[in-house]
């Protein structure tokens, strides 16, 4: 890297640091204490919510406030657990989602492979089109599935949430088709020099290759199914039913002030999600940038 | 790697090889060929067929009727469209509330997730660190951020407490009718993640020599984001616009769980709107009808955007005269 100035003194100092400087003078000490600073504010919420679902109702408004209560007051997971259906609602939301996970995953790589590495007239003017479903609300489809559903008597049933997942999601073809285009073709092309069909090439080569971009897309797939709420709430009626997401909606409107066992309540709802992402951190943050980058 | 299986017509190709004949290895007839990429994107096919072009024409045909999901529908022409623009006051209500939320939470986020990258593109030790700290509210956006919020916001909360301690008295945010919507925006600045990331990677494609150049001529960090930075970064701010004005028009979980449309319709959305008709009421057919009419004001805002831009945003490849 080619550098026309000379370096000042703080420059140099913060390259010791190993620093990369990008603002001069003192503007690098006021990048740490903002990073730090809004690191602090944005992990503040959930941090929070940890601390309040182990707080004892009692001490909630104390003042002075208490920071971290000690000992941690598990109970209120005990009272949360029994008020609610929180372990029927868990069941449901894992039944659904480990489901959906696998049928949305393996679908959308399926198609995702039948855009990037085969040919058919069409092709490109179809993904064009799978394309410009990702852009469009699903607001106006909502009714008429729902009216479908219906129909076939699937209302407060698992079904509408399950059934749709093995048709592929635009959003998953597209990241997983972007990645099969990175893929050397000569690979595809040896294998069928030899005779191989397509579905061979598709499990016995690209699939082993692709580990990074599928997972990536079973995890996002993991994260939006656990979260999805509207149409849960369209279509569970009884509280039996539920996923968590709804059961917790429905908890809250019961017990609305009891903000100790709200907080626990979250907690079990996010908790998945936080684990899930430390898991995943590498995978995700690059799979949403594959998603933003032109072309 | 595996070996993968041969054509029944290998051994013929082999002998012919063997004895000194050209052969061109052909792979499987074009047909099968097409055949298969058919079969590999079958279920996308069947899926579009059924669960979104049949439903989006249904719901065309569904916007002119009365149906309540009873016995009887009935074809009313245009009397839902004329009840949705003429007299319900609570659908004007909420497209404001909507907009009223859209103009104030999509320069928020994308000024915030812009400067959010900005610093995350520093390498400084343990950024990964710091990335995580950012993004994770992101993670748990839905229900369960709006509950954690619920209680963030409650009058007797932590935010009124911290505004104690500078001397301002807090109001009752989600209980006061005039602040539940600051509320909603407020919360909705935690949730930058995808378009901080966005902007990370668009960060990092901003070319080193640019920078020096501004350097070169005396030029100061501020000199360095105004001339470089932001014009390099205008098709991620353009896309970060684009889909965060489309985000804002299907806010629905957060209004629902935290005030459902409250206190007063302060915060009906129209999503929400349309939910309380559809779920609420079974006005099937102007449920439909509204949910046109949201999607045509978002393509409109959509395509507004996209002329606007060709006045703003820089591509790398125009050349410059």
């Amino acid at each position: 890297m080619s550098t026309a100035t000379e370096p000042s003194a703080a420059t140099s100092a913060a390259r010791q640091l190993g620093m990369r400087v990008a603002l001069r003078g003192g503007g690098s000490l006021i990048a740490y204490v903002a990073l730090i600073a809004g690191g602090l504010v944005y992990t503040f919420p959930i941090l929070y919510m940890l601390r309040t679902s182990l707080t004892p109702v009692g001490l909630l408004f104390a003042d002075p406030p208490v920071i971290i209560p000690w000992p941690p007051y598990w109970q209120n997971y005990v009272e949360m657990w029994n008020e609610g259906l929180f372990p029927q609602w868990i069941r449901n939301s894992l039944q659904i989602t480990s489901v959906s996970v696998v049928a949305e995953t393996t679908t959308s790589t399926l198609v995702a492979f039948g855009f990037a590495r085969t040919t058919f007239r069409g092709r490109d003017k179809l993904f064009y089109i799978v394309l410009a479903t990702m852009m469009l609300p699903s607001t106006v489809t909502l009714i008429p599935q729902y009216l479908l559903y219906h129909a076939l008597g699937w209302v407060n049933t698992f079904l509408p949430l399950i059934v749709p997942r093995f048709f592929g999601t635009p959003f998953y073809i597209f990241i997983l088709r972007q990645f099969f285009l990175t893929l050397p073709k000569e690979l595809d092309d040896a294998a069928e020099m030899d005779g191989a069909s397509r579905l061979q090439i598709f499990h016995r080569i690209v699939v082993p290759l692709s580990g990074p971009a599928i997972a990536t897309v079973a995890v996002f797939s993991f994260m939006n199914r656990w979260n999805d709420f509207m149409e849960p709430v369209i279509y569970l009626m009884t509280p039996d039913k539920l996923t968590l997401s709804v059961g917790l909606r429905w908890f809250t409107g019961r017990h609305g002030t009891e903000y100790h066992l709200l907080m626990a309540g979250a907690l079990v709802m996010t908790a998945p999600m936080i684990v899930a992402f430390f898991l995943a951190q590498k995978h995700f943050i690059r799979g949403i940038a594959l998603t933003g980058i032109k072309g | 790697m595996t070996a993968v299986p041969r054509s029944p017509v290998a051994p013929l190709a082999d002998a012919a090889e063997s004895m000194g004949q050209p052969v061109a290895r052909r792979s499987r007839k074009p047909f099968v060929q097409r055949l298969e990429g058919w079969l590999f994107i079958s279920p996308w096919l069947f899926g579009f067929v059924f669960f979104l072009a049949g439903p989006y024409l249904a719901s065309m045909v569904l916007a002119f009727m009365r149906w309540d999901m009873g016995s009887t529908i009935s074809f009313v022409g245009l009397r839902n469209f004329e009840y949705l623009f003429l007299e319900d006051d609570l659908f004007r209500r909420s497209l404001l509330n909507t907009l009223y939320y859209s103009v104030f939470h999509v320069p928020g986020v994308i000024i915030l997730g812009f400067s959010v990258a900005g610093l995350l593109n520093l390498n400084v030790r343990g950024i990964a660190v710091y990335r995580t700290m950012f993004y994770l509210p992101s993670v748990t956006a839905g229900v369960g951020m709006a509950v954690i919020w619920v209680w963030l916001l409650a009058p007797n909360g932590i935010i009124n407490a911290v505004l104690k301690l500078v001397g301002i008295a807090g109001p009752n945010w989600l209980i006061d009718q005039r602040w539940a919507m600051p509320g909603l925006i407020l919360m909705s600045f935690w949730s930058i993640g995808t378009t901080m990331v966005l902007f990370l990677a668009g960060l990092q494609g901003v070319p080193q020599q640019l920078y020096e150049a501004v350097e070169v001529d005396g030029g100061g960090w501020l000199a360095r984001v105004r001339h470089v930075t932001v014009p390099m970064m205008t098709p991620y701010i353009f896309l970060s616009l684009v889909l965060n004005v489309i985000g804002s028009f299907q806010v629905f979980t957060s209004a629902l769980v935290m005030t459902s449309g409250g206190p007063d319709n302060a915060t009906l959305f129209v999503l929400l709107h349309i939910y309380n008709n559809a779920w609420g009421s079974f006005r099937m057919g102007y449920a439909s009808a509204m949910a046109w009419t949201l999607v045509v004001v978002v393509l409109t805002l959509t395509v507004m955007q996209f002329q606007i831009a060709r006045r703003w945003v820089y591509y790398e490849y125009r050349d410059r005269a």
